[in-house]
This record gives structure tokens, sequence and C-alpha cells, in this order.
């Protein structure tokens, strides 16, 4: 099946019993039982949701993993995953990582004993250099946010699995629509479903998926023991969103070609980072291992004036944090997305107080530009 | 201003610009800033949402604490407040606890560092003797899951503030309608929401209330950090569950009453475990601190075969997990609640092949009678 039917008529097949098209919400947090001996197949609706597990399985199907599992918010899909490593073992994770895991590796998990490395996950001998006897996981995001570092998978993983680690990456910006890491060797993958997979800014939720059925025991165990998990009614509400993914990000990324061109004319702006651009350090690896550069670009301003101009004067584009819905989001990484990360930490991995990150939407490009181009010229 | 007046008022008059009554259910990821360093007080929903935060400041309120946390679900909740501890840490917990929060500890936080003694909390000197000098917590279930122990908050709270231990109460059973643990010297209250206080078996949620800012603020950090919060719309349904809470608990607990007497003269119950009941250990101190008994009923039954036909029998009261919804549930805790908990321990504790355990529902109590009546009748199972 080719992913845009696979989006419409993958995971639950339709209600046997009334035909439902759209997957019935179960609201009930328990389930009567029939037999002592013999529990139906749902008892507690943290522990299994018809409704979440409509979800679950149509994620896993999308990624082509074994076990999908739906988490109440990125931040808790991440932290459950942490879990299932254990006090001393070691991670290698790439160093413009999201501020919220950054945040959650430094103090919580920190606390209990994991150690990191932060590594520039763009070269692949500084990842091979980091790893220690103690090592049991790289954690990746390609492209990394925000600054769309690109992360060979393969040799990532194919690294991985040599010295006996898990290769966890973060697939947020992609989607599977673009990029499936699970085909190119990796063990499980995460997605904050909040932006793209759900897509209209309305749900925040998470999502582990992994290629391994066991290792899906092991997370599906945590996960209910934990307990992070999604509500039946946001579940239904991304099942929604997911129908429209791959023409959502087809429209957004061709608008952001659009806009990244535009953005190349402009004085005022001094670097762009997009990994569809051929002069991108990842352009190549980026091409080979997904199906397009998605729809989130970064680009460094001439001065923190124009940047407040910017940011404080465009109406199409939201000012505020996220992405990947249906509106365009302006966002200031510095004290955004990576508020949670030190100034020098932020600083050293090139985020500047001159950046800021679009996520392009559903709007027409050229009221984008315009709007932007009112901001950059006067 | 009583418990029954705040909760009617959980989330009214939030929303000035329209004047609504109940508080809208903001389904949105995140929030527009008016600028550069401005904020509406809300940026991304994981971090705060006003839905959510109406949840919060009612359950803060009703506790009589200074701020309120929702969680996806109560595991969830006691997992977050588990972040504030380190590895080394050693926490004393009640025996017979929920077998949720009793996997939770051994299968996962053991692993990362974190020692528990499970002891008898109903026994001031138990918990006592149980201190080491890396006791940080008290982790106590008020009336005990299933055996309806009856913990002395105001004795624990002591205890606590000598050894300057966390004194956490998971006070699900009770509900801040009948016991208020920050009036008795807690410093942190928990609830699986989806039981007595969402109140109607449509919500899996968690609560947690803090009596003190500065402790609020870490619990707040992990809550953000980790991320395990409840969503807006079940948010807002709890919300409305709290709101008849009091009246809720009223009838069950009348109801709760009337069926632990009829049991207690049933002659195929052996024994009953229900604080009302006048012979229960834990009776007058109830009665000194709490404003009601819940409805919550533990019971043996004389033979093992008696289980499986009470559970298969019953028609009106559900054969399900879950409690502290309006529809009778009835379930049977050694295979179920407490299914991880050592065989060993469920046996010393009681929780054995002959107890069952009753959530009273809000329906009429002579029915809920004449159905397990007919269920103790010998005859075909259905």
């Amino acid at each position: 099946m080719k992913f845009a039917t696979e989006l419409i008529h993958g995971g639950a097949p339709i209600d046997p019993e009334f035909g439902s098209l759209s997957h019935p919400l179960y609201l009930s947090s328990t389930f009567g039982q029939r037999s002592m001996d013999h529990f139906g197949r749902y008892d507690y609706g943290r522990s299994g949701n018809p409704t979440r597990e409509a979800l679950e399985e149509a994620v896993a199907g999308l990624e082509g993993g074994s076990t999908g599992l739906a988490f109440a918010t990125g931040m808790a899909a991440i932290g459950s995953t942490f879990l299932i490593f254990a006090p001393g073992d070691h991670l290698v994770v790439c160093e413009d990582v999201y501020g919220g895991t950054f945040r959650l590796l430094s103090t919580v998990m920190k606390g209990w004993g994991l150690q990191v490395s932060f590594v520039d996950a763009t070269d692949h001998a500084a990842i091979a250099a980091a790893i220690r006897p103690e090592t049991k996981a790289l954690y990746l995001e390609t492209p990394s946010n925000p600054l769309l570092k690109i992360t060979d998978l393969k040799a990532a993983a194919a690294l991985a699995k040599e010295k006996g680690l898990l290769t966890i990456v973060d697939n947020t910006f992609m989607t599977p629509y673009l990029q499936r890491p699970l085909e190119l060797g990796c063990d499980i993958v995460l997605h904050s479903g909040t932006k793209f997979l759900n897509g209209h800014s309305d749900v925040i939720c998470g999502f582990a998926v992994t290629r391994d059925p066991e290792l899906g025991k092991r997370l599906r165990f945590i996960q209910n023991a934990f307990g992070a998990v999604l509500g039946p009614q946001d579940c239904w509400l991304v099942l929604r969103g997911l129908k429209t993914l791959k023409v959502r990000m087809e429209e957004s990324q061709n608008s952001a070609r659009r806009i990244v061109a535009w953005l190349q004319t402009q004085e005022k702006v001094t670097r762009i980072y997009y990994p569809g651009l051929p002069g991108h350090p990842g352009h190549e690896v980026h091409s080979a291992q997904s199906g397009g550069p998605g729809a989130v670009l970064s680009f460094e301003l001439d001065s923190y004036e124009t940047t407040r101009k910017l940011l404080e004067g465009v109406k199409l584009a939201a000012f505020a944090v996220s992405l990947g819905g249906v509106e365009s989001i302006l966002s200031y990484p510095a004290k955004m997305s990576h508020a949670a990360m030190p100034a020098a930490e932020r600083e050293a991995r090139g985020i500047k107080d001159t950046l800021v990150r679009l996520s392009v939407g559903l709007e027409d490009p050229d009221d984008l530009i315009a709007d932007m181009e009112s901001m950059l010229k006067g | 201003m009583k418990v029954a007046t705040k909760a009617a008022h959980i989330g009214l008059e939030r929303e000035s610009r329209t004047g609504a009554v109940t508080v809208p259910i903001y389904q949105t990821a995140t929030f527009r800033h008016p600028g550069l360093g401005q904020s509406t007080g809300y940026d991304y929903s994981r971090s705060g949402n006003p839905t959510r935060q109406a949840l919060e400041e009612g359950i803060a309120a009703l506790e009589g604490g200074c701020r309120g946390f929702a969680y996806a679900s109560g595991m969830a909740a006691i997992t977050s407040l588990m972040f504030l501890f380190r590895q080394g840490d050693h926490l004393i917990v009640t025996e017979d606890l929920y077998g949720g929060s009793y996997r939770l500890f051994e299968k996962i936080f053991l692993q990362f560092g974190l020692t528990f003694s499970y002891v008898d909390t109903s026994d001031l000197a138990a918990v006592r003797a149980a201190i080491r000098p890396n006791t940080r917590a008290l982790f106590v279930e008020s009336l005990t899951n299933p055996l309806l122990k009856v913990a002395d908050i105001q004795g624990l709270s002591a205890i606590c503030a000598e050894h300057g231990l966390l004194h956490i109460v998971d006070n699900t059973f009770l509900t801040p309608y009948l016991l208020r643990p920050f009036e008795q010297g807690a410093d942190i209250t928990i609830y699986s929401g989806s039981k007595y206080l969402a109140g109607h078996n449509d919500t899996v949620c968690g609560l947690v209330a803090v009596k003190d800012p500065e402790l609020a603020e870490r619990v707040y950090f992990h809550q953000n950090g980790v991320g395990a919060v409840l969503g807006p719309q079940d948010s807002w349904l709890t919300i409305r569950g709290m709101k008849t809470l009091t009246l809720r608990m009223d009838r069950q607990q009348e109801n709760a009453q009337a069926i632990a007497q009829w049991l207690a003269s049933h002659p195929q119950v052996g024994k009953v475990y229900y604080p009302g009941l006048a012979g229960h250990p834990g009776h007058e101190l109830m009665k000194r601190s709490c404003k009601g008994f819940g409805a919550m009923i533990a019971f043996e039954v004389k033979r093992p075969e008696l289980v499986n036909q009470l559970l298969m029998k019953t028609k009106l009261i559900s054969f399900a997990e879950s409690l502290g919804g309006v529809e009778s549930l009835i379930t049977f805790p050694q295979v179920q609640t407490h299914a991880d908990i050592e065989p060993e321990t469920l046996e010393r504790l009681g929780i054995n092949n002959l107890l069952l355990r009753l959530s009273v529902g809000i329906e009429d109590k002579d029915d809920l009678i004449a159905d397990l009546a007919q269920a103790f009748e010998e005859g075909e199972h259905k």
C-alpha cells in the first residue's frame, strides 16, 4: 500500500459492528469483564483503550514498526523511553537536541545516574569517538532543531549495531512520510505528535515506535506503569489529523521551498538553514535518506532589531512556540525551544539571538512572503 | 467556603469576555505571543493550558493547598512525584498499596536506586521503626486499597516533621470532601482522579495538590519537564465530574453503609472490611478525622467458588477494574488490581482467593442489595 492510502486505510479496520468509517471514541476508564480467568482485551483505560490502540497501530504502521505507543506529550514519550536505561548507562546525544530533551537529560536523568555525551552528530567520527564501554544508545535528531543539521542515520545505525547500542531517532520534523528511520536500521522512533503528525496545533501528544517486538513490550510495560498515556479524545483528534498528513506535508514543503528562494534574495537575511539547499552541508546525505527537506527552516538576520521587528510585526505567521501546524509559526529558539538550555551552551551550538525558525503552514506562500517582506524592507 | 460550594464553582468566572459559566476547552497546542519577551501567561500547552489550569486550581482549592497539578493518569502523577527523589533515597510506603504503585516502585524506580520499605501505615510504631538515615518520604494511602486500613495522618505527620520526611498522601478513596490531609500536616496529596473526583468512569486522570509554594515549584518543574500532563478535554470532563463530588459521595456512602451491614449478616460472607462498621479497627479514628467512611467495601466469601459465582452473576454491579464512579463495580483484587505484588505478601495481608472489592455507586441501595442477594443464590452462571 502506498503512503497516501495507508494514511486513509491503515491501522484499525472499519468498525465491524456498525460500519462507522471514523473510529469510535471510547471514553470509558474501565471495561467490564466476562470471565474471572480470562480477561478481555481491555481492562483499564490506562493499560489499553480501543481508540488509543487504533492510533498506536496507525502510527506504528506508518513508521514500519512492530509496536506503537501514544503518550500525553512528546516529552512524556521521550521521558518514558529513557526509563529503559539504568543508572550508569551512557548515551551519545546530538548536541543541538531539543531544549526540553536537553533539560530532561541534564536534570532528572542526570540525577538518576544516566550519563550523557553531547556530540556534533553530523560528524560520524565524533559519534564513534564518544562511545564508551557503558554506552547503551545513540539519540539523534535529523534534521536537528533549530539548525537543521543532518546525521547519516544508516551509518549511525550500522555503527550502533556493531557496538551493540540502540539507535533512537526523534523523527518529529520529517514524519514517516518523508523519513523512516526504522527502515534505515534504527530501533526506536520518537515523535512530538503535536507537530506534523497531528498537524492542527490543537493536540499535545507524543509517540514511540519500535522495530523489535521485545523492545516494544518493554516500552509498553513502562507506558502502563508510568501511565503518561494520551487521552481518547486527543487520540481521536490525532487519527483525524493523520488522514491529511501527506497532503499537508507536501503543500507546506512546496511553500517552504518558495520561501527559501525568496529569503535568499533578502539583504537582511544573512544565513539560511534548510537541507533542501544544495549548499547545505547535509544536503546529499539528507536527500539520500529522506523524501524531501520538510517544512521547517531557520534563518539569521542582520541585527537584533530586525529580528524583533520581524517577530513582532508579522501578521499571518503566528509568533509562538511549536511547529508543524496548518498555521505558519515563527519562533525564536533562543527564548523558546532552547530556553531550557543555558546561554553559553546555546551560543556554543550556534543558536544566536538573531536566529528565527519558521514552520511553514498551509497559507498561500505569496501571502506569507508579502507579510514578511513588509517587515524586512521598510 | 464549604467543599460543595468550591466544587460547584470550579472553572467559573475565568472567561470574562463572554461570561460563560463553564471554562472553555482550550484545545490548542500553543499560544500566540504579543511580542518578543512577552507572554499571555500561556506559551505551550504542556507548560500550561487554561482549561487544565482551572482544574488544577480546583483541586488546590478543595484541598486547601497552594497549587494543583493534573496528569495523564494517577500513575503518571505518582511517577512525576518520584522524580523529586534521587538515587539512594529511601521511602516508607503503605504495605497493602495499589498494585500499580507497587509495580512502579519495584520494577522501575528500584532499578534507578530508590529503595522502599512496605509497612503497615495504620501502625505508627511500625512507621517509626522503618525510618533510616536516608529516608526522604512517607507515601501513605489514607484509606488503603483493598483492605481499607485507616492511616492516622496527624500522627504520621508528626513523625514526618520530627524526621524531616516529605509526607505524601494518596487520598483517592476519600477525596478532599471526606479528608483534608493538609489540615492534618501532610505535604502532598495524590489522586487517581479517574475515581471519585471525575466520578463517571469516563476519564483516566491524576491530580496532585501541594501545600507549600517552594515544593510546588519543584513539582511543576517535573510536570513540565517530563510532560505527563492531562489533555484539555479530559481536564474539562474532570471539572464537570467534580462539580457533583459531594452529592455523589453522600449517596455512595449511604449505600455502602447499608450494603456493608447487609453483607456482615449474610451467612456466606466472612470478614467484611468497611470502616463505617463499628467493629472495624479504624472506625473510631475515622469518626474523629474524616467526614465519612467512603464507599469502598472489601469482603471475604466463605468458599472460593463463590468468587466466580458473584463476579458472573451480578447484573447491576459490573465486573471491572477501577472504582469511585456512579456505576457500582466489583473486582477480585488478588488477580486484578494487585496482581503485581508477591503472592506471599498478598496472602499475609489477607488479599486472598476469597476477597472481593466492591465500589458502591449511586444506584438505589435496595437494587444493589437485591443484585448481590440473587448472585449468592445457587444456580446456573450466566
